[in-house]
């Protein structure tokens, strides 16, 4: 990346002057590498700090002498009462009020109900669809124990979320402090918090439960915060009009007003939750990612498939509903109707409820189907599965050695060959580069503390990696959006494949990406470019759709032909949202790497999955805080230079 | 009402005396960990239904191996049926330590972790298992980022195996890449299997890849006491780990140091509870290879094998 490719910004001539020299200073560090002093090649013995020691000093000092830990066992014996209730009913856990477990006919009646009630026939269909999928399957106890945790998780980061948005909203002291601590909660890799977790609340449902709380919030303060600040002030002063009290006022009115941003917060937590399916299984979470987990163990792909289809299906529908939900308005019904007229779903779902009551009476097939009776499409996914692999495995082969010998150990050994010193001063020279001195320190901010933790080295090969897999997710990213965007129904497709890989979990690639490529960097690669590539290409098409038509018309106008009108108008002026699309491609990127350590790597994530394993707070914190630093730093220049552009362009965004 | 007669109960057992000391087994949930190796889960379920059929209500939770040794030692698990020498036996170690955790029982079993080698590797390089033998045709197992030398695949690194130092001590022509977990080896295996490539791998017995993939495991030194440590011990005389791990490491039971007052029942049961070599393949292999789900697995085993654990349960 050379200065002269960071142009049109409205950067200062000074502004410019320092960035090429810092710039230049750093390729002065790396070529005279080898008569620089040690200190600057890596950082010395002395100056490593021992960040690890001082967080578990500070967690046993929480945990024992505060007594957190009553604290805390405490909360979680009360999400555990939540749990127990749910998993009573959903898969009929022997706890109180044992009543469950609700047949699957009534709990698939219900879900279509209320499809119907919200998004009309389609989702009925597609609501019911999905359960009676689990249910034949054979997955109904596994997809209960699931839904067990999220229907008591994801509320109470709703609720969560609401409070501490709404704090944020009143207290701008809360916002400042709010506001770093959720970028550095959305960055930091899941087995980071996962460890804090197992030692202040042990393991279990509950642990999963809370780890999928503390994953989900950061969206619901936001889009809460998001949602209050929106709320025009002619609502509220009507309000105030009225001789609204001030709970009121918040509850009558401002939440009410700020519905639909709030109700896009709660998709984001449902979504999240599911994304925490599988992850949260490592420290107890029962149900679907458990058992996901186990058949990849036994290399079971085709039944880990059924299982990844369903977790896709659910997420999907509980998108939709939410969505719909979201968009839905209140329908306000004639003076004087029924009780039928105003409340058709509820009688149809009565109706419903006592049909499937009495078929479960009937046949206990209805109650639940066992995994004897089950269906199952294991058999010819694994043969197609294997067909491909037989297929793909002479181009494979050949592309393993290829890019081991050509790209990666060459890159690798470069990457640890630099210096900290030059790495450090081409960052402070980016940062300068984009944004001025301030950019530039806070750029350093988040370089500098990973230098001083001791896991440079590690680091670096966790660049490496994002490294590589960003430029190929761009290279196949790129090409494949402007193919999309040139038609609308084939963007609507292809964003559909993207959704679908996006919400598969990502464990299922690690399986065949390791039989085909073995346990080496191509495999780790391979994975994490099915990530990255995603959002490279739902930006592009988001980017090249979102051109104003008076600038597409006005340049067709001007006689420009299709190549310059690519080439000129429309790249030029979707640049702003691939590098959001950019910068989300390196989040993922990191995430994955992190969890590519199951293939085998030599990275942070490998060192944090030992910290997993030891229950090491401190250590796990550090590199956690090294992976979101990373982030971070991405992300403040990607960010910052879009915004640039934004304003470059002087386009109304 | 539950607790009533608990209470009564225990008044009883109290007024009877000494004849009667064992009070009532609690009626919370004992709680058993889970892992992701199928022998481990089966073996759980199976004593988990032992303890069901003593009148017990039981929980599986599912949790990291070596995390559990934190959990059992607080009670949020109450016992660990499967602690390997090898794989667990340092974690298991600092738990035993730090208080809380009990050494119940040894099962009849042995453990042994070593370098080991699918069968059709021997077409490639018939002296095998001698690791002699091996060094020799450690061309055959070269891969593009190894270069000339051979590639051991060694299993995670927070395994702790020393691959690299044995490598070192014996001058092996090896370069050892660490998996990142079990699945990971499984998968390079079942890779190579479909072109016969030739392959050295981290393995271990008992474990259901021994009835997936027949082989063998190289023969190095025969382990000596102290070869870990002192130089002078095995071969080679300047080096440490010249030499194979222990082919007898032990397989123990873990429990929580409440369980013997919580539930004195079970806790007598589990100091039964031995399972031999063939018994635990036998599990994993229900799972792994006839595709049954653990629970079923686990009341199949006990209805085929009643003789074995009758017993233990009176």
């Amino acid at each position: 990346m050379t200065a002269a490719a960071l142009s049109p910004a409205p950067a200062s001539f000074d502004r410019r002057r320092t960035a090429q020299a810092l710039l230049l200073l750093a390729a002065l560090l790396a070529t005279g590498r080898n008569i620089l002093p040690e200190a600057l090649l890596r950082p010395p013995e002395a100056l490593v700090i021992p960040f690890a020691a001082w967080i578990n000093a500070a967690f046993a000092f929480a945990r024992d002498d505060l007594g957190l830990m009553a604290l805390t066992r405490a909360f979680s014996d009360l999400v555990e009462f939540g749990l127990d209730v749910t998993a009573n009913l959903l898969y009929g856990k022997a706890r109180w009020p044992r009543l469950g477990p609700i047949p699957w006919v009534v709990i698939a009646a219900t879900a279509a109900t209320l499809g119907h009630a919200l998004g009309g026939r389609r989702l009925a269909a597609f609501a019911g669809g999905t359960f009676v999928w689990i249910a034949v399957m054979g997955q109904w106890q596994w997809a209960m124990e699931t839904l067990s945790v999220i229907v008591v998780a994801a509320p109470l980061s709703v609720l969560l979320g609401l409070a501490l948005g709404t704090l944020a909203w009143r207290f701008s002291v809360a916002e400042r402090v709010l506001n770093p601590l959720l970028n550095i909660a959305q960055s930091l890799p899941h087995f980071a918090y996962m460890i804090p977790v197992v030692v202040f609340i042990g393991i279990g449902p509950k642990a999963g439960a809370i780890v999928t709380i503390i994953f989900s919030v950061p969206p619901m303060i936001r889009l809460t915060l998001l949602g209050l600040r929106a709320v025009p002030p002619e609502i509220i002063e009507s309000g105030k009009m009225s001789g609204a009290t001030r709970w009121q006022l918040m509850t009558r009115v401002r939440l009410p007003a700020a519905r639909t941003e709030i109700l896009i917060g709660v998709n984001q937590v449902i979504m999240q939750s599911l994304a925490m399916v599988v992850l949260a299984s490592f420290i107890g979470m029962p149900g679907l990612g458990q058992k996901l987990l186990q058949l990849l163990q036994a290399l079971k792909i085709g039944l880990s498939f059924e299982i990844g289809t369903t977790i896709v299906l659910l997420a999907i529908l509980l998108d939709r509903m939410s969505k719909a939900a979201a968009h839905r308005q209140p329908v306000h019904h004639a003076a004087g109707a029924t009780f039928r007229q105003r409340h058709p779903h509820l009688l149809a779902w009565l109706a419903l409820t006592a049909i499937g009551f009495a078929l479960s009476a009937l046949h206990p097939y209805f109650t639940e189907v066992e995994r004897k009776q089950a269906l199952s499409l294991a058999g010819p996914v694994d043969a197609g599965v294997d067909v491909l692999l037989t297929v793909v495995a002479p181009l494979a082969d050949w592309l393993r050695w290829f890019l081991i010998t050509w790209v990666l150990i060459p890159l690798r050994d470069a990457f640890l060959w630099l210096p900290a010193s030059a790495v450090l001063v081409f960052v402070a020279g980016i940062g300068w580069r984009v944004g001025g001195r301030r950019s530039a320190l806070v750029c350093l901010a988040f370089a500098l503390p990973i230098a001083l933790s001791g896991w440079w080295d590690r680091a670096m090969i966790t660049v490496y990696m994002v490294t590589v897999s960003v430029t190929l997710a761009l290279l196949i990213g790129l090409p494949l959006g402007l193919i999309a965007a040139a038609r609308p129904k084939r963007a609507a497709r292809m964003l559909l494949v993207c959704d679908t890989l996006q919400t598969f979990p990502s464990f299922i690639y690690l399986i065949p990406v390791i039989m085909l490529f073995g346990v080496n960097d191509v495999a780790v690669i391979a994975a994490v470019v099915v990530f990255a590539t995603v959002p490279i290409l739902r930006y592009t098409v988001e980017g090249l759709r979102s051109v104003p038509p008076e600038l597409v018309e006005a340049a067709l106008m001007s006689g420009a032909n299709p190549r310059q009108m690519l080439w000129q108008v429309k790249l030029p002026l979707a640049v702003p949202t691939l590098l959001v699309g950019a910068n989300q491609s390196i989040m993922f990127s990191l995430f994955m790497v992190i969890i590519a350590a199951f293939i085998g790597t030599q990275d942070l994530g490998q060192e944090m999955q030992r910290a997993l394993s030891s229950a090491d707070v401190g250590k796990g914190l550090v590199l956690g805080f090294a992976v979101a630093f990373i982030g971070l730093l991405a992300d403040h220049v990607l960010l910052t230079w879009s915004r640039n552009r934004v304003e470059s362009l002087g386009a109304r965004r | 009402m539950q607790r009533q007669t608990r209470l009564l109960l225990t008044a009883a057992s109290f007024a009877l005396g000494a004849g009667m000391a064992q009070a009532e087994d609690s009626t919370d949930p004992i709680t058993i960990p889970i892992h992701n190796w199928s022998s481990q889960i089966v073996m759980s379920n199976v004593v988990g239904q032992m303890f069901e059929s003593e009148g017990l209500a039981v929980e599986y939770v599912s949790t990291d191996s070596q995390a559990v040794y934190e959990a059992v030692r607080l009670g949020d698990a109450t016992l660990e049926l499967e602690v390997w020498e090898g794989a667990f036996g340092a974690s298991f170690r600092a738990a035993v330590e730090k208080g809380g955790i009990v050494d119940v029982a040894t099962h009849n079993a042995i453990t042994r972790e070593d370098w080991w080698y699918p069968s059709w590797t021997k077409e490639a390089c018939p002296g095998l298992p001698d690791w002699k033998a091996l060094n020799d045709c450690a061309a055959k197992f070269a891969t593009p980022e190894t270069g000339d030398k051979g590639r051991f695949l060694g299993g995670p690194v927070d395994w702790l195996k020393h691959d690299q130092e044995k490598v070192d001590a014996l001058g092996m022509n090896f370069v050892v890449v660490n998996a990142g977990s079990a699945a990971a080896l499984w998968a390079e295996i079942a890779a190579a299997e479909k072109t016969k490539t030739p392959i050295v791998v981290f393995n271990w017995t008992p474990n259901f890849a021994e009835a997936v993939w027949p082989g063998e495991f190289v023969e190095f030194p025969a382990w000596e006491e102290g070869c870990d440590k002192d130089p002078a011990v095995g071969p080679v005389p300047d080096k440490t780990y010249d030499c194979g791990n222990p082919a007898n490491g032990y397989l123990k039971i873990a429990a929580w140091d409440g369980m013997a007052e919580k539930w004195p029942k079970a806790y007598a049961t589990l100091q039964k509870v031995s399972f031999t070599n063939p018994q635990i393949a036998e599990m994993a292999k229900l799972v792994d290879v006839d595709g049954m789900e653990p629970e079923d697995a686990a009341a199949k085993w006990l209805a085929d094998n009643e003789a074995v654990w009758k017993t233990w349960v009176e």
